[in-house]
């Protein structure tokens, strides 16, 4: 089951003097949701498109489906998906064509385009509107449509570039609904991009933390939080002074701090203590007016690895971009 | 890496016909320029200047007809080159370029795209244009100036894909229609002859290859002409493999942001 999928060896992307990409290891596994998350500029999306085999790296390779990005382009782009970050559909084509012409790309014969067709559409829930122009579509049909798209082929593995970028809470959770439904049911591998922590927590099974180009974490989410560390329980009590005290001696609990009535403990599974604390309190005979948990988030994990929150960073990054920008452009216009 | 995939190649020229035939108001617009020309830029110099060097016969509207469908073949030929600015634009290029398809599949699909809606364009012009009275030499004399026309259009549609490789956004694409197309079109002999031209103007008309592509034209049309046709038809067939080479080979390098 631990087979990789996805093996990228020291990948680097260097555009003039930044690293984009710096020398990144990593492998994917048959069948998983993986996620590489971190602030924009980070490198996500360079190392889709290396993988993608539309952007050449400086250094290293990788080998997606056996094939090597850099000498079988052909045979890379045929074992993928990808849906970009950026609309990439003909808006003054039907859904239904979008989905043909992708077909037709990829050489599926007309028995096969139209089942596939019915296939995806069903997927996305978009038959109803298949012979309506892309232009009318929603921001969120065309993502939907998009990802279709993607699988039409039957790739092995799909891309998603920020898949939930710019869309409203509601279509973002039904998008996550269908990542998670093509995952199972079309037993393909997800690669997603994401800088929204929630999205990496709810739907990958595994997370890179990604920061300047280099993987700064890699692992399952719960994992990542567990290793920062503890669960945050928020008490409200009747006497914080003397419940501070008698929760002192407890070994279990690591750190207290006091705030007028709340007591705020710093322990490992927060949920089982929960009824210990409120049973010593019982004993006690203080009175308990509230209790809440609060589980360490993966932007918890990101500030433990960086000393940054993730939006912090952004704002740093976009300096960055206006420089890769400029490099770019120097080097003739084309990108 | 296959180097041809009709499949590819059908695929992309049968999204170009559906874009065309849908944008019924291009295709009006497209049209309308070239036969307001023909007619008023036509029949108003017709009236108002004698031209020297006329065959006897042949009217001003004669000799400005081929001139007029070489002009809509330049500009509509250019314009579809151009339309991957477009692409690019609204994010379709990149899944035409992350598609398991040779470049060379995907120059050869555009240009064919390019040329066949050019083509009916310059047709229908030619037709509207023996409509209004404008008599050309036979049969023989339409076919080839259909090759004729399939050479220029090729020809063009590669420029526009040239410039299309160069230039990533639409002030460029506006530059070119400007700095290129349009003298490209007045220096071609469409609308005065070469012969009293002064001899520097003489040489940028010679240096232009739609100048062959209207007089290789004029001659199929109404038999007249300034070099000979297979002079003509020599320069037509070198540009157009030249033009063919060269998109091929910039949009190879060409990256998708």
């Amino acid at each position: 089951m631990n087979e990789h999928i996805i093996q990228i060896i020291e990948l680097t992307k260097k555009y003039g003097n930044i690293k984009a990409v710096d020398n990144v290891s990593l492998g994917i596994r048959r069948g998983e949701i993986f996620g590489l998350l971190g602030p924009n500029g980070a490198g996500k999306t360079t190392i889709i498109k290396m993988l993608a085999t539309l952007l050449k790296p400086t250094s290293g390779f990788a080998e997606v489906w056996h094939h090597n990005i850099l000498k079988e382009q052909d045979a890379v782009r045929r074992s993928i998906g990808i849906v970009f970050q950026d609309p990439s559909i003909d808006t003054e084509l039907t859904g239904r064509e979008n989905l043909d012409f992708h077909a037709r790309m990829y050489g599926l014969n007309k028995e096969k385009r139209e089942k596939r067709i019915a296939e995806v559409l069903d997927l996305v829930e978009l038959n109803d509107r298949a012979k309506a122009f892309v232009k009318f579509y929603s921001g969120g049909m065309q993502r939907r449509l998009e990802i279709a798209r993607g699988l039409m082929h039957y790739p092995k593995v799909l891309f998603l570039d920020e898949p939930t970028l710019g869309l409203d809470a509601q279509t973002r959770h039904r998008i996550w609904e269908y990542i998670k439904r093509l995952n199972k049911a079309q037993k393909v591998t997800v690669v997603l991009t994401t800088h929204y922590m929630e999205e990496a927590d709810y739907l990958c099974d595994r997370v890179a933390i990604i920061d300047n180009g280099k993987i700064i974490a890699l692992d399952k989410p719960n994992n990542l939080k567990n290793a920062i560390g503890e669960d945050i329980i928020s008490v409200q009590v009747s006497d914080g002074g003397k419940f501070s005290d008698i929760l002192t001696k407890i070994e279990y609990i690591k750190r207290i701090r006091l705030h007028d009535d709340f007591l705020f403990l710093s322990v490992e599974n927060g949920e089982i203590m929960i009824p210990r604390i409120l049973r010593l309190a019982h004993e006690e005979g203080i009175f308990v007016q509230s209790v809440s948990l609060r589980k360490p988030t993966l932007e918890d994990v990101f500030l433990t690895f960086t000393g940054r929150t993730i939006r912090e960073q952004e704002a740093s990054v976009k300096e960055q971009i206006r420089m890769k920008a400029k490099a770019s452009m120097r080097m003739g216009g084309k990108r | 890496m296959k180097s041809l995939d009709f499949t590819a190649i059908y695929t992309i020229w049968l999204r170009e016909m559906k874009r065309f035939f849908r944008a019924r108001s291009r295709l009006i617009g497209s049209l309308a320029m070239p036969l307001f020309f023909l007619l008023f830029l036509g029949m108003g110099f017709d009236a108002a200047f004698k031209f020297s060097d006329m065959p006897p016969g042949v009217n001003y509207i004669a000799f400005l007809a081929p001139g007029i469908i070489g002009m809509a073949l330049l500009f509509n030929s250019i314009t579809s080159g151009l339309s991957v600015i477009w692409d690019r634009q609204f994010g379709f290029l990149k899944e035409i370029m992350v598609a398991p398809v040779s470049r060379v599949s995907i120059v050869l699909g555009k240009t064919l795209g390019g040329v066949t809606t050019a083509l009916l364009q310059g047709i229908l012009i030619l037709l509207i244009a023996m409509g209004i009275g404008f008599k050309i030499t036979g049969l023989l004399g339409f076919l080839s100036a259909v090759i004729c026309m399939i050479l220029i259009a090729t020809s063009f549609v590669c420029l526009g894909l040239i410039f299309a490789s160069i230039i990533n956004d639409m002030q460029g694409f506006h530059l070119i229609m400007t700095l290129f197309t349009f003298p490209i079109f007045i220096l071609s002999s469409a609308l005065f002859p070469l012969e009293r031209l002064p001899l520097w103007l003489k040489y940028l008309s010679y240096i232009n290859p739609l100048t062959y592509g209207v007089d290789g034209l004029r001659y199929c049309l109404i038999g007249m002409g300034h070099f000979s046709l297979a002079l003509d038809l020599f320069v037509l067939v070198c540009f157009c493999i030249f033009m063919i080479g060269l998109s091929t080979y910039l949009f190879g390098s060409v990256e998708v942001d």
